[in-house]
């Protein structure tokens, strides 16, 4: 069984805020949501399957279905870090085709500008080993840059014309945090923060948050927006193997290929891709092991404003990316999915926009690159 | 042998039952790792159950020998530290910061070795020092 047209996303809704420290998590889940129903032109009371991960507050779906007085016969909170939105869509379409929900409802909101950080779990069974040093999210993806470098030759140069990308984006954006066009130049001389990654290849820390609407093609026909079609999902995890640690792939190269096949399309056949930008790097691996170039070219591959939509080959994160526009709740696997649908329904900026945009891909990446991380790959097609 | 310039607070490992003598030892300077009875692999971090065959395991002491597979420096940090993954000799390959050592001159591939980092009230937690 394929999912392939089995359910079609109708509804997509990014939260204006950047910082919200007048409103609590569970509203801006709400507001998200608020927002992706009347995109989809549904109401609250259609909805009967809710989807979330790690970032809702107290126990998921459950304080949230509540919180929104949702009364629904399906839930899936699997949480995979900021992937964990790309992979509720498959999950979203598997619980659509299996008739377990017709209308599902994804929302993802965070306030890590206005509230404390979480502590790590100390007794998660990784944690003796990792967080008395301070392992950080940026030890974790440095150390992958670090080991690409090594072993590829890929520059800091390259890993800096992906921010250049991003902001020549974000400048048509104005929502994005960080909206100024940079070089190359201005991204090696913003200071270092972990080797061998500089501030400007790091992305944003935002509130905010974002909800998509996903229903059966029975629904969907009866709605006027264009249909934005999933034609195929993969998942999957790394991590560090048992102590067979290797830094130069990431669990893209299991989801891609899966959503691919499942699809029946190629990366060549893609016209534009939403591919999560945590880190410069982050973007530079999901590249390589989605197909879109061969392993270790992928420093190459980004160079010269190959992802600048209208310049080069690769058009990707128009909305400017967790790099430049927003990652609410460190998670910006929603927002890869929003900017992939506007791009399909030709509602990006018209600077941005990619002409004629048919089929789309988007990526995330969550957790931590260099210790364990999920993965999850979508191709989304307008029909 | 302890590293004796401590520049930043580190915290106490969490001791559970599956891995409270891999502590004890840590703390007389002795390194174990864990390696299967059934399939005779050694891995890390360690576990009662073999990562690669769901067999029983039994702790081992190794030298704590290694080279640098990749590396960092925190930089942000109020005091900067090093960071790095290690290829032990005994085959896996571990996260540990770097101490003594000088946060310019690092590379993949250098060898190093194991020294005991003091915490803030637990036992000391595995770093490294080049050799």
């Amino acid at each position: 069984m394929s999912i392939k047209n089995k359910a079609y996303i109708v509804g997509a809704y990014e939260h204006p805020t950047r910082k919200a420290p007048d409103k609590s998590t569970a509203q801006l889940h709400a507001e998200c949501a608020r927002g992706a129903l009347a995109d989809a032109g549904l109401t609250k009371d259609d909805v009967d399957g809710y989807f979330c991960a790690g970032d809702a507050p107290g126990m998921g779906p459950l304080s949230m279905a509540d919180y929104m007085n949702l009364r629904v016969r399906h839930v899936d909170a699997t949480d995979i870090g900021g992937s964990s939105y790309l992979m509720l869509v498959s999950h979203a379409v598997q619980a659509i085709a299996a008739g377990k929900c017709s209308v599902a409802l994804i929302t993802l909101a965070g306030r890590p500008r206005s509230e404390p950080a979480r502590p790590g779990n100390p007794w998660q069974p990784d944690a003796a080993w990792e967080q008395p040093y301070g392992i950080a999210t940026l030890n974790a993806y440095a150390m992958c840059a670090m080991r690409h470098m090594h072993e590829f030759g890929t520059t800091a140069e390259q890993l800096a014309w992906i921010k250049v990308a991003a902001s020549h984006h974000a400048q048509h954006n104005p929502l994005a945090m960080l909206r100024e066009v940079v070089t190359v130049a201005d991204v090696l001389a913003s200071p270092m923060v972990a080797d061998p990654l500089h501030r400007m290849d790091c992305c944003v820390v935002s509130d905010g948050g974002g909800a998509l609407v996903v229903v059966s093609p029975e629904i969907a026909r009866t709605l006027r927006r264009p249909l934005v079609a999933v034609l195929g999902a993969g998942e999957s995890v790394k991590h560090t193997m048992g102590g067979r640690v290797d830094l130069t792939y990431s669990a893209a190269r299991v989801s891609g290929p899966i959503a691919f096949a499942e699809a029946g399309v190629a990366p060549a056949d893609i016209q534009y891709a939403s591919i999560y930008d945590s880190f410069t790097i982050t973007v530079l691996m999901q590249i390589e092991d989605l197909g879109f170039c061969a392993k270790g070219e992928g420093g190459r591959f980004v160079a010269d404003g190959n992802l600048i939509s209208g310049v080069g080959k690769l058009p990707f994160n128009t909305d400017g990316g967790g790099l430049c526009n927003n990652h609410p709740a460190n998670r910006g696997g929603i927002t890869k999915v929003i900017e992939a649908v506007r791009q399909l329904r030709h509602e990006a900026h018209p600077a941005v926009q990619v002409p004629d945009c048919r089929l789309a891909l988007a990526h995330g990446t969550g957790g931590l690159l260099g210790t364990r991380h999920g993965a999850a790959t979508l191709i989304l097609e307008r029909q | 042998m302890m590293s004796d310039t401590p520049k930043r607070k580190i915290t106490p490992p969490t001791v559970t039952p599956e891995t409270a003598e891999f502590w004890k030892a840590a703390g007389e300077g002795r390194f174990l790792l864990r390696r299967c009875t059934a399939c005779h692999e050694t891995h890390w971090y360690p576990r009662a159950i073999c990562p690669f065959c769901l067999g029983d395991t039994a702790w081992e002491e190794t030298a704590g020998t290694g080279t640098i597979y990749s590396w960092t420096v925190m930089r942000r940090a109020p005091e900067p530290y090093a960071m790095a993954f290690v290829t032990l000799d005994a085959g896996p390959t571990m996260l540990a910061d770097l101490v003594d050592v000088d946060l310019d001159g690092l590379a993949i591939g250098h060898t190093v070795r194991l020294v005991w980092s003091p915490t803030d009230g637990g036992p000391p937690v595995p770093s490294f020092t080049l050799s």
